[in-house]
Formats: C-alpha cells, structure tokens, sequence
C-alpha cells in the first residue's frame, strides 16, 4: 500500500528570491523529488495557456541571448508539422558561470520540470536533458525519482556534454545531439535550428535556468513572474559572481542596483580595476560605471557589455588587466571551433597583439589601434558570435584600462606581468610566451 | 513593409577564401587581409543582378549565395 498524501498548495514565493529558495548557505540540500514537490506542488498539465502565461511573463532567455521565451516556443510550434524535439541546455561552458550546475545539482527538478512543460506543451518527439559530466550525477538520479513516478509524458533521455567553450553554443547542441558533427556551431544564415534541428525536426534549445522559471511559471503564473522587476524585464536572475574572496551565486531583481543585488562590498569596490560582465564573450566596465548601473541587459549593452548568462568578476587592482585579457583572448582563440576564416585568423592576430600590449616590448604592433582594426574586422563573420565576442571583450577592455595602456605602450610589461592569473576557469596555466607567437597558430580546419 | 530584396550572403563555415567572388563581382565584394570576402550588405537590384549571380555560380565552395530577404 502506498499511503496518500495531500499535497499543500504551494505558496507562491512574494520576494525576489524563487529559484534559490530554500538553497542558499546550506551545503545539506534536499534535492529530492518529494521535496521538491513538498515546496512547490505538483507539476500542472500544461495547455496551449502556459504559451500565454510565457508571453505575459515576459520571461527572457538567461544562456546569454536574452530572447523572449514565448516568441521562441512558437516559432518552433508552427516551423513544421512533425513533431519537434526540446533540449535542456545545461552546458554552461563559459568558465566564469556555475548557476546552472547549482540549478542542476541542487534543484534538478525544477530544470526538469521546466523541460517537461515545454514537451508537453510543444508536444515534443523527444526531451533531452544536455549537461556536463560533473552535473550528470545528479540529473540521473532526478530522471530516476520521475521515471519511478511517471513525472513526465515523454520519457528525458539525458546528453553529456563535452568539456569546451562553445559546446552550449545551440546550434553546436544540435550538431552533438544530432551525431553528425561535434558539438560544433552551425551556419544559421540560411536555415535555422528552429526549423530543422536534432533529427531534422524543429529543435527547441532551452538553458536550464530559463526552464527553471518556466516550471514556476506554468504553476503561478505569468502575471505572477512580473510582480517583482522591471516592467519592461520582469523577474529574476541567476549571477555568479567571483571577486577575490571566491565565487558565490545569488539570484538578482531584474532592474535592482546591480552591485547590490551581487552582493558586493565597499571594500570589494575599493580593491576592484574593473568589473567584467557576461564572461569571456562579455564586456568590461569601469568600477565606477558598475557602481551605477542596474540589472538591465540594455543598460550593460549600453556601455558595451553585456549581462550574458549572468557572469560577474571583479578583477583585482593587483593585478596586470591586460595580461589578463591577453590571457582570455588566447584561451577563447584556441576554444574556436577552427571553421571560419575571419575567426581563425583573426582572434589568432588579436591574441598574438594583446600579448604584445601585456608583455612585449617597444614592438609596433602594440599600437592598440591595431587590436581595434582586427575587432572590427572579425565582428560579425563568424556562423556564430564567437568572435563577436571576444571582439566586445577586447574592445571594451581597451577603454576601461586605457590608462594601463597607454602605460604599457610607453613603457613596456608591468611588474604585476607575471602575478598568478585571478579570472576564473579554465586557461590559467598559459605562461606569459614571448611576444607574438606568429598570426596563425591554429590551422584552418576545413570540412569533408 | 513587404518588399523582398536581395542579398549576399557567405556560408562562413564552407568559405575557404579562394577570392573567386571578389575577382568576378568587385563591386559589392572584396576580401580581407587573410583572402575571406567582405560583402557589402546593400541591395542587390535588377541591374547588377546578373553580376551576383556570376559570383554564386563561381565560388568553387558553393559558400556565397543570393537569398531574397523580407524586409
């Protein structure tokens, strides 16, 4: 006999604090399915209502690309009439960010049920769970607890994800998912993944925490999700944060004070030279322009960053910015995907430059107009916005050190040239090379 | 609203930068510093359509294509 419980109904949470609730500053998570369901109730069927809800939500994508959710789901319903395949993107391969493994690790069931609504409602063929190999754990176990109690309409199947930098990017998802390529990114320009995705069917790729507010969506409600934010960006969002004491993740109002909302300190600020917003394919802002600004994707855009998937790190004033940006740039060159011409060779060139800038010495190629030149020539002409990134991220770095440049040009590498790398992830053990290691270290791969 | 108009558009992915496109339409195409196309993003009308055509068909990767845009 199974004993029957009537489940409370769950309360809606008033605060800005949803996702984390009941997760912060406590390493003993219930991450289980019957806790889960204690704290917010049964999953509700979904209808055609919850497209709806999604569009009164106004509810955005938080894997970076800030696209509304409802306009993304529907163009997927009516691309065709085969029946379209859901992905949980849970990547996360932007080093700075771990909000998406503390969702998966610690609150799978909300992701998974986030995945489920969007199955059931798109009336998916296939639901794939796409994660990393240190959260799967965790999400094997969720998939059990649901399939033990038939959760799910359509059975999750779950994808590993392989360990690099543009392994989330969406088309390269369909391209792993699919078998044919590696996770590689694809061409959209001509077709698009929307249309024919995984299997040939219209794909719906969805990053996980973006799924996760779709779960609490389809239970309280659209309306619901804007009581707290911006009424033009409503809600919250998942940040990491890394300032020199470590990294934490908080969940922030939309249209908050964004250094409050990160939790950041006087003291943080006193030590900080700049502030790096939405990782590595982000942007950098000065410490005081951080200071005033909002959680507000226009507002970071607007000074030529962005919020991305909701990256925050303070770089520290002991350390040498453009060895670090020098170091970031190599990193993520040798993180493309080897496909496109403009990319290969020109994040080679703008790496091979930032080197020079950060340790080289009285070498022409310093000249930080030169960096600028090779940003403007590869925005825009990858498949995917992998250069247009590291492009941002250089550009906006150049204007908030511009007096350690200026510095540099003068007088050569700085005594903080060989302090230990402080930016998170993976690349740190790049030594500072001799100046410019040639312009085209990595071969152009080119295609069968 | 509803006018069509059309475009160039490099397949970066199966661009190898041969240059074919840039020597055969040198109006709207020129390559860069490492030999790949930059394609001035303007309309293609009537009158040089044939000329963008004669690029398409060149390219030996099969990269650059004419595709009619809504705009």
């Amino acid at each position: 006999m199974t004993t029957v419980t009537t489940p409370r109904a769950p309360v809606p949470p008033a605060t800005g604090t949803r996702l984390l609730l009941g997760l912060s500053g406590s390493d003993t998570v219930d991450a289980s399915l019957g806790s889960h369901l204690e704290r917010w109730g049964t999953l509700p069927r979904p209808g055609d209502e919850l497209l709806d809800e999604l569009e009164t939500s106004r509810l955005v994508g938080h894997g970076g690309g800030w696209f509304p959710v409802a306009a993304k789901w529907r163009s997927v319903a009516t691309a065709s009439r085969r029946r379209p395949v859901v992905v949980a993107n849970g990547a996360e391969s932007e080093p700075a960010s771990r909000k998406d493994a503390l969702l998966l690790t610690r609150a799978p069931h909300l992701v998974l049920d986030g995945l489920s609504l969007a199955a059931a409602t798109l009336r998916a063929h296939r639901a794939i769970v796409y994660v990393p190999r240190h959260t799967a754990p965790a999400v094997e176990h969720a998939l059990d607890e649901r399939r033990r109690r038939r959760t799910d309409a359509v059975d999750i199947e779950i994808a590993e994800c392989p360990h690099t930098y543009l392994a989330g990017q969406e088309t390269a998802v369909v391209n792993q998912l699919g078998g044919r390529r590696d996770a590689v990114p694809a061409f959209q320009g001509l077709t698009s993944i929307r249309e024919r995705g995984v299997d040939g069917r219209a794909t719906l790729v969805q990053n996980a925490e973006t799924l996760a507010h779709v779960a609490l969506i389809g239970r309280f409600g659209g309306t619901w999700f804007r009581s707290v934010g911006a009424e033009d960006s409503p809600g919250t969002m998942l940040m990491t944060v890394t300032r020199a004491a470590g990294a934490h993740i908080v969940e922030a109002v939309l249209g908050s004070s964004l250094r409050q909302s990160a939790w950041i300190s006087d003291d943080d600020m006193a030590t900080t030279q700049g502030v790096l917003l939405g990782g590595y394919g982000g942007g950098w802002v000065s410490p005081r322009d951080f200071g005033e600004l909002p959680v507000s994707e226009k507002a970071a855009r607007r000074l030529g960053a962005t919020l991305g998937a909701g990256v925050v790190a303070l770089l520290p004033r002991d350390v040498c910015p453009l060895a670090e940006m020098a170091h970031v740039i190599r990193y993520m060159e040798g993180q493309g995907a080897g496909q496109c011409g403009p990319c290969v060779y020109g994040l080679a060139d703008l790496a091979a430059a930032m080197e020079v800038l950060a340790w080289g010495r009285g070498h022409g190629s310093a000249h930080p107009a030169r960096i600028l030149e090779v940003c403007d020539l590869v925005e825009g002409r990858g498949a995917c916005r992998h250069p247009d990134g590291v492009a941002r991220f250089a550009r906006s770095g150049l204007a908030v050190f511009a007096e350690e440049v200026a510095a540099h040009v003068q007088h050569g590498p700085c005594a903080r040239m060989g302090a230990p790398r402080v930016l998170p992830g993976p690349g740190r053990a790049h030594p500072p090379a001799g100046a410019g290691r040639g312009t085209t270290s990595r071969r152009l791969v080119s295609r069968a | 609203m509803n006018r069509w108009k059309l475009q160039l558009v490099v397949d970066p992915v199966a661009c190898d930068g041969r240059g074919v496109c840039a020597e055969v339409f040198p109006e709207r195409i020129e390559c860069d510093r490492w030999g790949y196309p930059i394609v001035d993003e303007a309309d293609i009308t009537p009158a040089i359509e044939e000329h963008a055509l004669r690029a398409v068909r060149s390219c030996p990767r099969q990269a650059l294509h004419l595709v009619e845009r809504r705009c």
